[in-house]
């Protein structure tokens, strides 16, 4: 190639470049989509919540496109996998704010991702819904800071802990109680949520004992609980491993009720204990059940759209929140009229509007000190019975078509301190 | 007592299944001086091509020889693409690489074909325990230590009695005389891997009724069978046995008489302590290496 000829190459390229990026800049400025970013665990142990987290999400996202976006403009998921490791939560944080530029994120299962990612948003100014996660931690991070963009619609363990002790010592009389909770952030924090909300009632635990992610044997727990006499064993930890503690029951022929955080309704907890998971009670904030019309129309769409086995939503609370989550924001974002992430703050603890969800129907759910949407008066009880989750209580399920609204002077939530 | 008899036997049943991983390991030890890192995921892919079968409608007596089948298949594969190459160029390390790579491919292919969660095995035997000695069993545990025991028994007696066996012996001890004796030393190799992954495969679908199935369950079994195959001596398949039921029920009693925080702790202080002293593991040989 002679050199006038590389020139002229050179020079056409350029302008074709120029072009297209004027082009590009100039196509932005109509319909540029708004971006939320969707962090979780799409896959190993947690992946059940995660990923019916991020399915609940996009029907949301869909709906809302369908009906013509948000200020005229489409939203657009950047989904991340976080794999439920924390390292892997601070590289998508990062990635997400400067790479991918978006205007808001949802999601986090697991609490101690949640807690080593979510600082950088924090300082980006943009806001966070976490809408699974449950440490009590992960909204009072930033406490000491004037601003927080931490926001969560989820009940957090501050809430289910104490609900947990009320079933167990108070609703169903067990006067010795075993915890058994797992070695991650979130196990060891809902463990000291448990002792605090017991020491309440005035009781000590038998037995307060550890697991690992992937342990295969619980005997010397099981055991320890067994010698100890508990009559009911508190569970803080995840599908797989929750699995193999009622399997170690079944084997040592020591059956007594699990009671314990949320995550017992996981599908892999359910598939994995079989027989022996059943009657296994959590607390709930939503159970596939069409109580109420918009649970009807959203439990019938997510049934069409992804088809899960047995038309059982592996985790009807991460999708009800997940789709919830995406709701809230986008009313946010509406009654903004802007993308700036202290705007949308703003707007969101100063919601004119209500937002009707799959939950409950949210009318001011947020304010500039409370950033938790969920109360302790909304969760009920749920129940393991015939491989579905469904109400523990006939008295909750005759009254689950009354929406229950946020209620900040709910009793039974453990004061949080920083 | 009883409650002692419990743990030993839980203790047992947890340190045949990390036994019967770690004899794996020591099988390619003895012909090429080189381990598969992927042996944990050789075990995952077991697991889940058995769940498959048996999915099928295949019984699950039935579905065994054919997870062998697949296995030493899997294992001549990872031989011939990762661990050849390496001897060929007489890098030390570069198997290393090549078998943990491989293992993570696999494992990525898994997440993909059986997808990300923890699946439940439909166990062939009943899964209510039996009364032995005061204390619960179940069938499965029961199995579990007397399939792997039958299993390593059978592979020793082919390694000691068989043509193959003599062959591995020579191959290991002196690659090149061997090969210059007119062993093909090359396909001992290869056969080695392949029956390092066949029971691994085997491994599998044993112990799977008991853990759970799925695409992550090899990476903790993988890592406390290696320490297993350390403390008991890579060149021992007596020594594997010894090393897995030390360290399972190392960790049932220290989880019970101690705390369930350190179970996994004296299992490991033992391995420090074995490193120390002996290096060679409890029932190896130690070699001396002419330079």
């Amino acid at each position: 190639m002679n050199p006038q000829v590389r020139i002229r190459t050179r020079l056409t390229l350029g302008a074709i470049a120029l072009a297209a990026s004027s082009f590009s800049t100039g196509f932005a400025l109509a319909a540029d989509p708004i971006k939320i970013g969707v962090i979780g665990p799409f896959t190993g142990g947690s992946s059940s919540m995660g990923v019916s987290m991020r399915d609940g999400v996009r029907m949301a996202t869909d709906e809302i496109n369908k009906a013509g976006g948000v200020l005229g403009r489409q939203l657009l998921l950047v989904e991340r996998d976080d794999e439920a490791k924390n390292e892997r939560g601070v590289q998508i944080a990062q990635e997400l704010i400067s790479k991918e530029k978006v205007t808001a994120a949802v999601g986090y299962i697991n609490t101690g991702v949640a807690l080593a990612s979510q600082r950088f948003f924090q300082e980006a100014k943009i806001p966070v819904m976490n809408n699974v996660a449950t440490g009590s931690l992960v909204t009072h991070q930033f406490d000491d800071q004037p601003e927080n963009y931490i926001f969560r619609n989820a009940a957090h363990d501050s809430i289910q802990a104490p609900m947990i002790v009320e079933e167990a010592i108070t609703r169903r009389g067990f006067k010795k109680v075993a915890i058994l909770a797992d070695s991650t952030n979130y196990g060891q924090l809902g463990r000291s949520d448990l002792e605090k909300a017991l020491e309440l009632k005035g009781i000590k635990a038998v037995a307060v004992e550890k697991f690992n992610i992937k342990d295969v044997d619980m005997t010397p727990q099981l055991l320890k609980a067994k010698e100890a006499g508990a009559e009911a064993v508190l569970t803080y930890g995840i599908g797989p491993e929750l699995a193999q503690i009622a399997n170690g029951m079944t084997k040592l022929g020591w059956k007594v009720p699990m009671v314990g955080s949320w995550t017992l309704s996981m599908a892999n907890f359910i598939d994995n204990a079989g027989p022996g998971g059943e009657g296994a009670r959590m607390p709930q904030t939503f159970v596939q059940e069409p109580t109420t019309p918009k649970r009807q129309s959203f439990i019938v769409s997510y049934l069409k759209t992804f088809n899960p086995k047995n038309s059982r939503i592996d985790s009807p609370v991460s999708a009800a929140q997940g789709y919830d989550s995406v709701y809230l924001l986008a009313a946010a974002i509406k009654q903004a009229g802007a993308t700036d992430g202290p705007k949308i703050k703003a707007a969101l603890e100063d919601l004119k509007t209500p937002v009707e969800g799959v939950v409950t129907t949210y009318t001011k759910p947020f304010t500039a000190k409370d950033h938790e949407a969920i109360t302790a008066n909304i969760p009920v009880f749920g129940e393991v019975k015939g491989q579905r989750v469904v109400y523990a209580y006939s008295d909750d399920q005759k009254k689950a078509s009354e929406v229950r609204l946020k209620d900040a002077n709910a009793k039974g939530a453990l004061a949080v301190k920083k | 007592m009883q409650i002692f008899t419990q743990l030993v036997f839980s203790g047992i049943a947890l340190g045949m299944i990390y036994a019967v991983i770690a004899f794996g390991y020591q099988l390619t030890f003895a012909t090429s001086d080189t381990l598969n890192f992927g042996q944990g995921d050789a075990l995952m892919l077991g697991a889940l091509v058995g769940l498959t079968l048996v999915g099928l409608g295949v019984n699950y007596w039935l579905m065994i020889p054919l997870v062998c089948v697949f296995g030493a298949l899997q294992g001549a594969v990872v031989e011939r693409i990762g661990v050849r190459p390496a001897i060929k160029m007489k890098s030390e390390f570069g198997w290393i690489m090549s078998t943990i790579a491989l293992g993570i491919i696999f494992k990525n292919v898994a997440e993909n074909v059986w997808g990300r969660d923890d699946l439940k095995f439909p166990s062939p035997l009943p899964e209510s325990p039996l009364k032995f000695l005061g204390a619960n069993v179940l069938p499965m545990e029961i199995l579990v230590v007397f399939g792997a025991l039958a299993m390593m028994l059978a592979v020793e007696v082919f390694n000691r009695k068989s043509i193959y066996g003599k062959a591995v012996v020579a191959t290991f001890n002196d690659r090149d005389a061997a090969k210059l004796m007119g062993i093909n030393t090359g396909l001992v190799i290869t056969f080695s891997y392949a029956l390092s992954s066949m029971t691994a495969a085997f491994a599998g679908v044993l112990i799977a009724p008991l853990t759970l199935t799925g695409s992550t369950m090899g990476a903790v079994l993988g890592l406390k069978a290696f320490a297993v195959a350390i403390i008991g001596g890579l060149t021992s398949g007596m020594g594997i046995v010894v090393g897995g039921l030390i360290l399972g029920i190392a960790e049932t009693t220290t989880g019970f008489y101690l705390s369930t925080g350190y179970k996994d702790v004296p299992g490991l202080v033992l391995l420090l302590i074995v490193l120390a002293l002996k290096p060679a593991g409890l029932f190896g040989k130690s070699a001396i290496k002419k330079v």
